[in-house]
Order: C-alpha cells, then sequence, then structure tokens
C-alpha cells in the first residue's frame, strides 16, 4: 500500500515538473503576444492570463470513475434532448465515461440504449463547486466527425431558481466535430440566448482540434470575460457586447460534455466515425486575484 | 461513362517514350548517393511546368487534350486546360496523361497535392492522383473529384509522405465524357503542401472486409485488387478516400509457410494451410483482412483428347484458339463480374469472381454449322446449393440476333428452349467438369449457326458464386 502511495507521489511530482517546465516555455511565447496586443491597443487587460491561485484543479490522475468530490452527472436526454434536440443519452458507465493514463475520457458510441442511437456523458460540479469570477481553463483534445458537439462550460449557479438563460451560460469553448479547426466561444444571457448569443470563433491555422492538445480559458472578473485558447485571446466580451442584462456577476459551475447531434451541428452522418472520444488533460480553476 | 475501365491503360502508353524513360529511371533510383539530394520542390503548375514536367497521354486518348491555357486561370498568367472529347471522337474516347519529372523529388515533407480548378460543366474526374510514372507505379495515388463551374480548391491526401523520397510522378487523371459530351476542365496552382489539417488516418485493406478464399499452391494475387485505400478527415470536415498503392502498406502474413507477401503487395502461397494477411500503413491498423485457405495446387483441367482438326477452339492451351475480342467484356451498369484470362501454375484459365453474367466476344463470327457440340470445363471453389447458369450461344449482327440456350443447373426443366445440359448435383467443390452441350437443329433454336459471335453465361438464380473457373471453351464435332 505505501509502496503504491509512493509511486503515486512519484508520479504526480513528475508531472509538476512537467506542468512546470511547460508553463516556463509558455510564458516564453506568451512575451510576443503580448508585445503585439499592446501595440494595437491600450486595453490593457488583454493579456492572456492574469490569475495565478489555484482554487481547485483535477489532473485526472486516478484511473477509475471521475472524482465524485468534484464531479456529478446528467443522465438521460432532458427535455427535448437538453433542449437542443441533441440525439445522446448520457449515462456515467465506464463505456462512456473514465479516468485512464491521466486523462479523463468521455466517450460517444453509437448504440440502441434505452431508445437513443447514441450514448455519452456530461459532467458537472453542480453542488460540488461553483465560482464566481477568476480563471478556467481545461486542456483537451477534441473529438471529430459530422454530428460530434463537444463543450466545456459554465452554467449560472442560480439556474434553478431563476431559470435559463436568465442564470447566464459562459460556452468556454464548443466545437462542432465537422469543423475540425474552429471553436466557438460564446455567452448567453436574457434577451441574447440561442441563435442571438453573443459567440466569436477562433481558428486554427495549419492545424486542428482532434489531432493534439489544447487549452480552453477564460478569464472572467467584473465587467469582462477574456477568451484565449493556448497563448491567443482571441475575444473579450463585456457588458457593452451584450443586447442585454450582464449576468455574470455570481457563482457558475462547471459542465463538460460530448453531445451528438442538435441543432446547433445537425446529426452525424454515416461518415461519422463511431466511437468518438474527448481526452482531458486537466481542469483548472484560479481565483481572480486582483479584486481588492 | 463512369464506368468505363481505365486499367487497361495504366502500363501503356506511347511506348518509345517510355521504354528511354524507364532505363533511365532505374539507374537513378538505384544510385543510393542521390537519395539524400533530391530537392522538394512543391510546385508543379503554377504559370508552367516547374522543373523540367513532361507530359505523356494514355494511348487511346486524345492526344492533345491538354493544353496550357494563357486565356484562363484561377491566379497568374496561364493554367492547364483539359478538353475532354465528345464520345465517338477519332482523336481518342477520353482525355488523360500522366505529368512526370525527368528527376525525383523528395515530397516528404507534404500531405497534399492541391490545386484550383473548375470546369464548364459540373463534372466527376473519374481518375486523378499522382504517383503514377510509368515505371513502378509504386506510390500511385487515385481518387475521383466533382467539378463545379467555379474555381474551387481541392486537396488529395498523401497517404504516407515518409514513403515519397523519391517521386517522379507528380500528376495524373483520366476522364471521359459527361453524357456522352465532352467538356473543359482546367487545373491551376498545382501544388504540394504541408496543410497540417490532413488527419485521423483510417487505412483498409480488401476494402475494410475480413475475407476468406481459397488460393492454391504457386498462385500469387495483388492485394492491390482488393481494394486499398487511405482515408483522411479533411479541413472541411469531408473524409476523403484515396486509394493507395501497396507500397504504402506493411503487409503482415500470420503464416509465412503457407502465405508471404511482397513489398509491392505480392501475396505468393508457399504451402497449404491457412494464413490472415493484414496491414498497416503509417503504423496505423489497417481494416480488413484477407484470409487464405491454400488445400493445396491448382488442379489442372482435364486436357482434351480430340484432334485439332475437328475443333474450333476459343479458349485452351491444347489447341490453335480463334481470336477473341474479350472474355469479360464487362457490361455496365448491371454486371458485377470481375476477372478474365489468368495463368495459374503456368496454365491458362478463365477465372471469374462476384459471377452474375459474363460474356466472351469472338473477333470474327464463326461458323459452326459442321459442328456438333460445345464443350466447357467447370469448376467452383464454394458451391451454392442453388447454382443454375444459362449458357447461351449467340449469332448477334446488324439484322437479327438468334440464339441456342443451354441450362447447366437444376434438373427439373423451366423452358423447353433451354434445356438442361448438366445437372448441378453434378458439380463437386474444386472439382473439374467436363460439360458437354449438344448443338441443337436451328428449327429448334432459332440459331443462325453461321456466324456465332457471342457466348454468354448467366448466372439466373443469382447465386452467391464467389469464384468460378472455366478452360477448354470449344466447339468440335464427333
Amino acid at each position: 500500500m505505501e509502496k503504491i502511495l509512493k509511486q503515486e507521489k512519484m508520479k504526480k511530482i513528475n508531472r509538476n515538473l512537467m506542468l512546470i517546465k511547460g508553463l516556463v516555455s509558455k510564458a516564453l511565447l506568451l512575451v510576443l503576444p503580448i508585445f503585439v496586443i499592446s501595440s494595437c491597443t491600450t486595453d490593457e487587460k488583454q493579456t492572456v492570463t492574469t490569475f495565478s491561485e489555484l482554487v481547485m484543479a483535477d489532473e485526472f490522475d486516478t484511473d477509475g470513475a471521475p472524482n465524485n468530490k468534484i464531479w456529478g452527472f446528467d443522465i438521460g436526454t432532458g427535455t427535448n434532448g437538453w433542449g437542443n434536440n441533441e440525439l445522446q443519452y448520457y449515462t456515467k458507465r465506464t463505456d462512456n465515461v473514465k479516468v485512464e493514463n491521466g486523462y479523463l475520457l468521455i466517450t460517444a458510441k453509437k448504440e440502441d440504449f434505452n431508445g437513443s442511437s447514441y450514448t455519452s456523458a456530461r459532467l458537472l460540479t453542480k453542488g460540488l463547486f461553483a465560482q464566481k469570477y477568476g480563471r478556467f481553463e481545461a486542456r483537451i483534445r477534441l473529438p471529430y466527425g459530422q454530428g460530434i458537439w463537444p463543450a466545456f462550460w459554465l452554467l449560472g449557479d442560480n439556474s434553478d431558481e431563476v431559470g435559463w438563460p436568465k442564470c447566464g451560460e459562459i460556452d468556454i469553448m464548443e466545437y462542432r466535430g465537422q469543423e475540425p479547426t474552429k471553436v466557438l466561444g460564446t455567452v448567453h444571457g436574457p434577451g441574447y440566448s440561442g441563435a442571438t448569443s453573443i459567440s466569436k470563433g477562433y481558428s486554427l491555422l495549419n492545424d486542428r482540434f482532434d489531432t493534439g492538445f489544447h487549452i480552453f480559458g477564460i478569464e472572467w472578473g467584473p465587467e469582462y470575460i477574456n477568451y484565449y485558447v493556448d497563448d491567443v485571446l482571441y475575444n473579450q466580451i463585456t457588458p457593452a457586447n451584450v443586447t442585454g442584462e450582464w449576468v455574470f456577476d455570481h457563482p457558475f459551475y462547471i459542465i463538460i460534455n460530448l453531445a451528438v447531434g442538435g441543432d446547433f451541428l445537425g446529426a452525424p452522418n454515416n461518415e461519422t466515425v463511431f466511437p468518438q472520444t474527448m481526452l482531458v488533460d486537466y481542469v483548472r480553476v484560479y481565483k481572480n486575484n486582483k479584486l481588492n | 461513362m463512369k464506368n468505363r475501365k481505365y486499367t487497361y491503360l495504366t502500363n501503356s502508353f506511347i511506348l518509345g517514350l517510355f521504354l528511354v524513360a524507364s532505363v533511365s529511371c532505374e539507374r537513378e533510383l538505384s544510385d543510393e548517393t542521390k537519395f539524400a539530394t533530391f530537392p522538394n520542390t512543391a510546385e508543379v503548375f503554377i504559370d508552367g511546368f516547374t522543373g523540367g514536367l513532361d507530359y505523356f497521354p494514355f494511348s487511346g486518348s486524345k492526344a492533345d487534350a491538354f493544353t496550357v491555357d494563357t486565356k484562363e486561370s484561377y491566379k497568374g498568367a496561364s493554367s492547364m486546360r483539359f478538353d475532354v472529347p465528345n464520345v465517338g471522337d477519332p482523336d481518342g474516347a477520353f482525355a488523360g496523361a500522366i505529368f512526370r519529372l525527368a528527376s525525383e523529388r523528395d515530397l516528404t515533407t507534404y500531405d497534399a497535392l492541391t490545386f484550383w480548378a473548375k470546369g464548364t460543366v459540373p463534372g466527376l474526374i473519374n481518375e486523378i492522383g499522382f504517383g503514377q510514372d510509368f515505371g513502378e507505379n509504386k506510390y500511385l495515388v487515385t481518387t475521383n473529384l466533382q467539378l463545379t463551374t467555379n474555381w474551387k480548391k481541392y486537396t488529395i491526401a498523401i497517404p504516407d509522405a515518409s514513403k515519397l523520397i523519391a517521386e517522379k510522378g507528380m500528376f495524373w487523371y483520366a476522364e471521359g465524357p459527361e453524357d456522352n459530351k465532352g467538356y473543359t476542365f482546367w487545373i491551376d496552382e498545382l501544388k504540394f503542401e504541408k496543410l497540417g489539417t490532413i488527419a485521423q488516418p483510417r487505412p483498409s485493406i480488401v476494402n475494410g472486409l475480413d475475407k476468406v478464399e481459397t488460393q492454391f499452391l504457386g498462385n500469387s494475387v495483388s492485394m492491390a485488387a482488393y481494394g486499398l485505400t487511405q482515408t483522411f478527415n479533411l479541413e472541411s470536415g469531408v473524409n476523403q478516400t484515396v486509394t493507395a498503392a501497396p507500397a504504402y502498406f506493411s503487409f503482415k502474413s500470420s503464416n509465412t509457410d503457407v502465405a508471404r507477401v511482397s513489398d509491392a503487395g505480392i501475396v505468393t502461397l508457399v504451402g497449404t494451410g491457412t494464413s490472415k494477411i493484414t496491414a498497416t500503413l503509417g503504423n496505423v491498423k489497417a481494416t480488413g483482412s484477407l484470409t487464405v485457405n491454400v488445400p493445396g495446387s491448382f488442379p489442372v483441367a482435364p486436357v482434351p483428347t480430340l484432334a485439332q482438326n475437328n475443333v474450333v477452339s476459343i479458349f485452351s492451351d491444347k489447341y490453335t484458339n480463334v481470336p477473341v475480342n474479350y472474355y469479360n467484356g464487362y457490361w455496365a451498369p448491371y454486371q458485377t463480374t470481375k476477372g478474365e484470362q489468368t495463368i495459374i501454375n503456368g496454365q491458362n484459365v478463365i477465372n471469374y469472381t462476384d459471377f452474375n453474367f459474363v460474356g466472351t466476344q469472338l473477333t470474327t463470327p464463326l461458323d459452326i454449322s459442321q459442328m456438333t457440340h460445345f464443350s466447357v470445363d467447370i469448376m467452383m471453389l464454394e458451391l451454392p446449393t442453388d447454382i443454375d447458369l444459362l449458357l447461351t450461344f449467340k449469332n448477334e449482327n446488324s439484322t437479327a440476333t438468334t440464339f441456342q440456350q443451354n441450362r447447366i443447373g437444376q434438373s427439373y426443366q423451366l423452358d423447353s428452349r433451354a434445356p438442361v445440359v448438366y445437372p448441378s448435383a453434378d458439380f463437386k467443390a474444386g472439382v473439374w467438369s467436363t460439360i458437354k452441350i449438344p448443338i441443337r437443329p436451328t428449327s429448334e433454336t432459332s440459331l443462325d449457326k453461321t456466324g456465332v459471335n457471342l457466348i454468354i453465361i448467366e448466372n439466373i438464380k443469382s447465386s452467391n458464386v464467389k469464384t468460378i473457373y472455366l478452360d477448354n471453351m470449344y466447339f468440335y464435332k464427333e
């Protein structure tokens, strides 16, 4: 037992070293974008990340089911396919969700299950973790194919009281599997939800999101949400951008899911390869330490 | 005209040029010191050919189908123009050519051939790709392509660029008329690129199926004939499948005492037993497999005993044969039958697979008035329970078509005009049956015996005939 623990610890330490190394090289790379941005804008907030006080992290280092102190599950098909006519049935079976080799694996399968043609999983921190402001990021390798819809997003913790979209929704990353080089960052609120949501896409040049890991994050403070992918800050949304009430000044919880089909992107077709797996290396949340 | 077969063309073209070039090519390929120094030039045609490209039309194609067009281009001063002929064009039935370099290029740093194209009509280019050099065609890649009438960018993925250390075949195409009508298409900015968005490789062999079949000792088959493909997901989200030459794959035989596979994808059966052939491409396991069961040597058909002067032979090693246009005149669109004349252990046989119907067309109509019988040897490796073949001698000419029909199969009689001449119960799997069919009086059949020019065999019950062999096809008099 002790031996195992020791190995675990070793692994953890090595991992941390690697992370530090990764951060160092990233920091070097950051210099250039900052110069570029500051040379064309006076808005000093437009750096990729500024918050560094870690509040919550899941590195997915323990094989098996996801940590139940952080993650719960949505099960089934919701109402009208979770409001989007999605086609999958969400389960928490290891077929659809598990932690393995340092990654969270969410797998969409084509199988008949309780009246649905696909199964997948949706994890959420509702009732377990929520935070107002800060930095939310995840390192993810996305799946691909027509009708494959992964997302890493936040929903207002008051969703059960005030309902959607009044509770607010911050989509840190969503992606259509048929557009493998493009992700979207979006906010939904009262008067700007669904088709009228405030959204911006970010596309890779000479690369795609299903062949390697990418970091998807936001830095969120009073009156702004900054969106970044890897080392590129590609959007800032402020109260001036939204066509309704700004509803992002209360705690939000995290959702990670892999949907199949839905109004957003259409159904899979016979060219879509199943199963499709979304790999999450980590989810980290930092405090907004610029407050007070 | 989408069913036109070009395969017979792929190794033939204007021979004079080919022989000279081929010799020099061999010498350069074996010169190892040059390997590391091949240039990695990307451009093939921008406003003209980059780096000594030569144009070689396929034999039978309209030789002047390709021109450089200085009035039309996507970008720059000119483009490649292709004029596909109308059906019946005396200058050639289709447009098709290879564009080959005099010396090799290193293409290992690229992942696709890209170009802009448009057509006067939204034609479907039947075959288009690269790696065809009229030499080994070792790294041949083929796909098809749907044109639009506006300029559009196209991508043809490289199955595994690490193989392309010395490539000459920069581009090739073959296209026939659309709805019998010729048309024109243009290609511009033709070059190799590193797109970085060619991803999710899914190679497959045997079209992704797990096929089991009987093969004979000493026989060789090419894996290319079983369907070798590489599929990538492109930036557009579209899955693109290209036909890839065997040399892109690494094949593995589970039992090398039974089957061995060469780098060129030739499977040679070297012992009795069973072996499963699988493959990888660029370290990705290919879907599909070929399992061969080798019971022994190919059984030789019984050698006919009649003297040559009593025989008019259509297919036999024993006799001099009359000229034949084809043993499988692929009839679009309903025919599935593949295969034709082949050589097994030095013996000429006819081998059909996926057999539904097939025709042998004689070059000159035969007068069989003096003949009493038709003889054919047939062997099947697996026997369907409901085998029933209809064999027809036809006199097909401009004034009238007359025929005699004969059934090889079920013993019950359906139609007196097509009597059963051989009961299916007499077939044995893997054993030759000699079938002798009496030539009946014209009054019973209508057949005008003075000009028989077509022999058709039909699988009238659509039985599952995977592989059927024919040999010793001849008319004779007793």
